[in-house]
Order: C-alpha cells, then structure tokens, then sequence
C-alpha cells in the first residue's frame, strides 16, 4: 500500500490503516494536466465554449458548497440563493459604486457573504431540519425584498454593472472563467482540506450521529458555523462571478429559489456527501439542460423528479453507488484497514461505502 | 386605508394564514416532516376547482366539498406512494423529497395551465362586504375564511381528543414505536393524517382563488407565510398556530399602511424575524421538540 498512515502487530497478523491507494496518485497527476488545460482554454476554445463552462463551474462550486453544508454538517439550507444574492449585489456596489476592479471587487463580495452568513446563523440555529430549510428561506426572501425596495440599487428592475461592460468581452469572458473556474477548485479544495482535518472529523460525526458526537467532545455549534460561514462566503463569490458573467442584477433573478433546487438536484442525484458527486451531478445537469431547455421546463421537471427517486431508493446516488461497487474514491477520505500477511499479497479488509447521509 | 380598517383586515388575513398554517403543523406534528410543497399543495386545490367549475358551471363555492374529497385522495395516496418511505429516513430525506416536489409541482402547474393569473367565480359574493362606518368595511369572504379557520381548529381539537383515530395520532405523535406496538398502523395514520391537511388547506386554497387571483409560483409565499405562524404561534398549538397568523397578518396589514404596499411582505418577515430572536419558541408553545 501506498501510504500507510500507521501500522500495528496483533497477534500474529500485522495491519496497516492507509487513506490513499496508488490509483489515487495517478487520478492527482490526470488531474493536474486536466487541469492546465482547462487554466489555459481561454486562450485558444474560443468565446462561446468559454462563456458556458463559466456556467458548468458557478454550478459546481455551489454544488460542492452545498454539499459541504448538508452532506457533512447536515445544515439543510433553501437559501443559498440569499448569499448569492448579497454577493451579486456586493459586486455592483464595490464595481460601480467605490470603483474597484470587478475582478477585486470579486473577494469583497466573498467577504460581504461572510458578514451576512454571521448573524443569519444566529437566527436560523434556533431551528432544526426541515424547518431551518424554509428559516434559510426566509432570510433569503427579506435579503431580496430590502434589495427590491431600495432605488439606489434599481429596485424590482435590478441594475446594470457599468464597471463590468466597460471591461469588454476579450477581457470580461476569459476573468470571468478564471474566478469560475478558481472558485470551482476552492469550493474543491476546501471541503478536502476541511474533511481532512479535525474539523472534518468532528462533521462527520456529527453528521452521523450529533448527540454522540456532542457527548465525545464536539462542539456541534462551532463546527457548523464554521460551515456555514464558509458556504456563505463562497455562495457571495460565484453571486459575484455570475453578476460579472451577466452584466446584470435583477432582485428576482439573483434572488431567485432555483439557484437551491439545482445545487439539491445536482448534489442529490450525483452522490450527497461525496466531494466526485457534485461534479457528475453537474455534468448531468448541465448536459440535460443545454439539450432539453428548448423544449421548457420539463427537464427541470425530470429532474426533480429523479431526485426525489434517487432519495428514496438509492439514497447515496450515482457515486456513491460506484464506491459500493468498487471501493474507490478519487479523493479519499475514508480510512481503509488492510492486513499484511507475510508471503501473500496485502489483503485489503472491505470497510465498506462511507455511510452517507439520508 | 385607515389604521383601524388595517389591523381588521390583517386579522381577517390571519385566519388564511392560520388555514394553511394547521395543515403544515399536522403533518409536522403527526410525523415530523416538515413539508416543504405544503405552499405548492394549496395552489392545487384552486387549480382543481378551476376544471371542475370549467366543467360543471356552476358557482366555484359549491366546488369547494368536492375539492376537499379530491384533495384527501390525493393527500392519502401520495403519504402512501411517497412521502411514507421518507418518514423513517430523517430531516434531509424529508427535505428533499418535499423540496423537490414543491419543484416539481410549480413547474407542472406551469406547463399545464401557463404562468397566467387565473381566477374562480362565485357571483356576487365576492365583492358584497360589511360596512361598519364610511372607515372600516369587512368583506363577507375574508369573514368566512377567519371563520372558517375557527371552525376549523375547533373540530380538528374535537378529533384529535374525542375519537378513537384522534387518539391513534397522538400516540403516532408521541411514539411510533410504542404505537405500532399495540397494533395501530402508522402508515395508515400518516397517510390520513396528510389526507386531512389536504383537505384542510383546500378550503383556503379555494376560497383565496375566488376572492383573489392565482399562479403557479405562489406557492413559496404561501408555505412561508404558513411556517411564519406556525413558529410565531408555537409548535404544536392549534390557537397558537392561529394567533401567529394574526400577528403576521396584522404585521403585514399594518406595514403596508405605514410604508406602502411594496413593503406589506417584508415587513411581516421582519416581525417574524425580530419574534424568532427574541422569543425562539413562539407564544403558546405545547412541545419543544423540532
């Protein structure tokens, strides 16, 4: 094995607890020429195939943000469109309104979203489950209707970034890809880096058991705010790419419920509680809705309908059917025991597919 | 608007949101399922009213026990085909399925009978009002709605603590376990129990496409308005659940008195809100349990 973590003797069977397979290391290298060719696309895939993955990448960085919150923290929210909102918002103020360079202006929105994400976890903490979903709601609706109602922002008719168009599309298009695709990777990154750590020990937990997980020590408070602030944060960011990649606000639009049912959908049907889901999810997303939108909202409609279908009979979705079968994450974070018999090939003890949420 | 007339109408606005606010706390109470298409189940019932009067032609009021019927069916049926494999799987399950449903529902409603606005007749009912003074009038419809709510709360406390299945809900509510046990069928209650919330929101669904218009969207505000006073009122309260939708009406009402109509929803958000940090359990509160 590759990177065994730590090894013990019993009895006469010696054991090895390893996270990675060597399989892993050969996905990272894939990954790593993946990834410069989708860094340097912008210089030679042309506009229009820019401007959709912009799209394909705001998506799965919500998905992934999304999927942290509920998956790991089991912090059910419906408002994510709220953050997305605020960070759209935040955008036009620091752009056009203080003069900063949108592609800046971009972190302020992030940090805008963290501002809010404070007091509304004050707020909706004091409900649980389904009720802190439509309590997320909420918030999300009061942030639209004060936006809505304020004229300086353009009221119910939303407001065109000047900052932004002045920027023209050679320069526009490939910055916005460069944050999508930036905060797909963080959205990424970050969950990895989390799960990975202490405090991802305590999510997990958590997530499978919060009273246990209470009485072991965790501080259940701490551990979901910590997700939820982080979620917020990066909700404002893509609010603040897609405000860039639009051009344009509109309360109804930025604020809009959708935003949630796909970040459900997307995570649900591709694997909840697995950082790979989201992005299978999205692909699925993304592909039935640019061949089937002309035909209206029926995808939307079947899509809906597959999660739900997906919830009730295979709670773990595509990808976490692909773990039960074959045991293998792209980005490990289960802990596998494996015994190393002297003479015979290590045999890897099945640990199973992690449990995953639902 | 006068001040006065303002706060009556807000009142009378309670007992809608009360209406649509009993049937979430039912099912919420019976099976801990916080049913997020609640909003998107009470546009049904004007939807279904609308085919029935398209055929029928008759008044929309006398629709409304027929709805009811159809409704029950389709609450009792859809606990059963659905919503029963979820029960037993916790919060996110729950969330989800009811999330995507309500996604589901909004959007079918769309592509079959358009984003238009649609409206029921019922004849002269609609505009015929009470007036008090040359200040204050009380339309005859939103009276018989807050009436209705009355009714309502106070036939459904009569079966919840005088008959046998009203028993068999509470002991569903208290402990599945213990009440499967001693041979009560909770899939059956379950599915009942949403059956009745169905029946109960069709009577404010109906009775609000005669008096207003609706659309397919409406129902995100709906189920807001309807957890607003559920949480304001208290979990598991009947009248508490009522004087929620009361004070979120008034709040409403009175907002768009003070700051214009573009302000009435907002403002009873922020009511909501201001109640949920100062007082997390909401006025008359019988469980702590959520």
């Amino acid at each position: 094995m590759s990177t065994p973590i730590a090894t013990s003797v019993s009895g006469e069977k010696r054991y090895s607890v390893s996270v990675a397979s060597r399989t892993n290391f050969y996905i990272l290298a894939a990954g790593v020429i993946i990834f410069i060719i989708l860094a340097t696309l912008p210089l030679f895939g042309g506009t229009a195939l820019t401007r959709r993955l912009v799209d394909f990448f705001t998506l799965l960085a919500l998905a992934e943000l999304w999927n942290l919150m509920v998956g790991y923290a089991g912090l059910l929210s419906a408002g994510q469109q709220g953050f997305i909102g605020i960070g759209s918002y935040t955008l036009w103020l620091f752009a056009d309104k203080f003069g900063i360079h949108p592609f800046i202006a971009v972190i302020f929105a992030a940090i805008g979203g963290a501002i809010i994400a404070l007091p509304a976890a004050a707020l909706v903490f004091r409900l649980k489950g389904g009720y802190l979903a439509i309590g997320t709601w909420v918030i999300a609706e009061t942030l639209r209707l004060i936006v809505a109602n304020i004229k300086s922002t353009g009221g119910g008719s939303g407001i065109t970034i000047q900052a932004a168009s002045q920027l023209g599309t050679e320069t526009r298009v490939p910055g916005a890809y460069w944050w999508a695709l930036a905060s797909a990777l963080i959205a990424i990154v970050v969950t990895y880096l989390l799960l990975r750590s202490r405090t991802g020990l305590a999510l997990k937990a958590m997530r499978d058991n919060d009273l246990a997980a209470e009485s072991a020590g965790v501080n259940l408070w701490r551990s979901k705010m910590y997700t939820w602030v982080i979620a917020g944060a990066g909700c404002a960011l893509v609010g603040a790419i897609v405000a860039i990649h639009l051009l344009r606000v509109q309360p109804a639009a930025a604020f809009h419920i959708n935003w949630t049912a796909y970040l459900i959908f997307i995570t649900v049907i591709g694997g909840m509680g697995t950082i790979e889901g989201p992005v299978i999810g999205t692909i699925i997303f993304y592909v039935l809705r640019e061949t089937t939108s002309k035909y209206g909202t029926w995808y939307f409609i079947a899509l809906g309908i597959l999660a739900i279908v997906v919830t009730i009979w295979s709670p773990a979705g595509i990808y976490g059917y692909v773990i039960k079968k074959t045991n293998f994450m792209v980005f490990p974070l289960q802990r596998k025991l494996s015994v190393l018999d002297e003479g015979t090939a290590p045999a890897e003890i099945g640990t199973g597919a992690e449990k995953t949420a639902g | 608007m006068d001040w006065l007339n303002a706060a009556v109408q807000g009142i009378l606005l309670g007992g809608l949101y009360a209406l649509f606010a009993v049937g979430l706390s039912l099912v919420f109470g019976t099976m801990r399922l916080v049913n997020l298409a609640h909003g998107d189940l009470t546009i049904i019932p004007a939807y279904v009213a609308l085919v029935i009067v398209g055929v029928a032609k008759f008044n929309a009021f006398y629709s409304i026990p027929i709805v009811m019927v159809i409704m029950f069916i389709v609450g009792y049926l859809l606990q059963r085909g659905v919503l029963n494999f979820v029960v037993v799987r916790g919060d996110i399950a729950g969330v989800i399925v009811t999330f995507g449903l309500s996604i589901v529902i909004a959007n079918a409603l769309q592509e079959g009978f358009t984003a238009n606005s649609q409206g029921l007749d019922a004849g002269k009912i609609e505009n015929l009002s009470i007036t008090i003074n040359e200040r204050l009038a009380i339309g005859w419809l939103p009276l018989l709605i807050f009436v209705m709510a009355l009714v309502v709360i106070t036939l459904l406390q009569l079966f919840m603590n005088r008959t046998k299945m009203g028993r068999a809900f509470r002991a569903v509510s208290d402990d599945q376990e213990a009440a499967r046990l001693m041979g009560i069928n909770t899939r059956h209650i379950w599915a009942v129990a949403m059956g009745v919330a169905l029946l109960i929101v069709s009577i404010g669904g109906v009775m609000m496409g005669i008096r207003t218009t609706f659309h397919p969207l409406l129902g995100a505000d709906r189920l807001i308005f309807a957890f607003e006073a559920v949480i304001i009122g208290g979990m598991g309260s009947s009248w508490g659940t009522l004087l929620g939708g009361v004070i979120l009406g008034m709040a409403q009402t009175l907002g768009a008195r003070a700051f214009g109509s573009a302000w009435q929803i907002l403002v009873g958000h922020v009511v909501f809100i201001i109640i949920l940090a100062l007082r997390p359990q909401g006025f008359l509160a019988k469980t702590v349990t959520a």
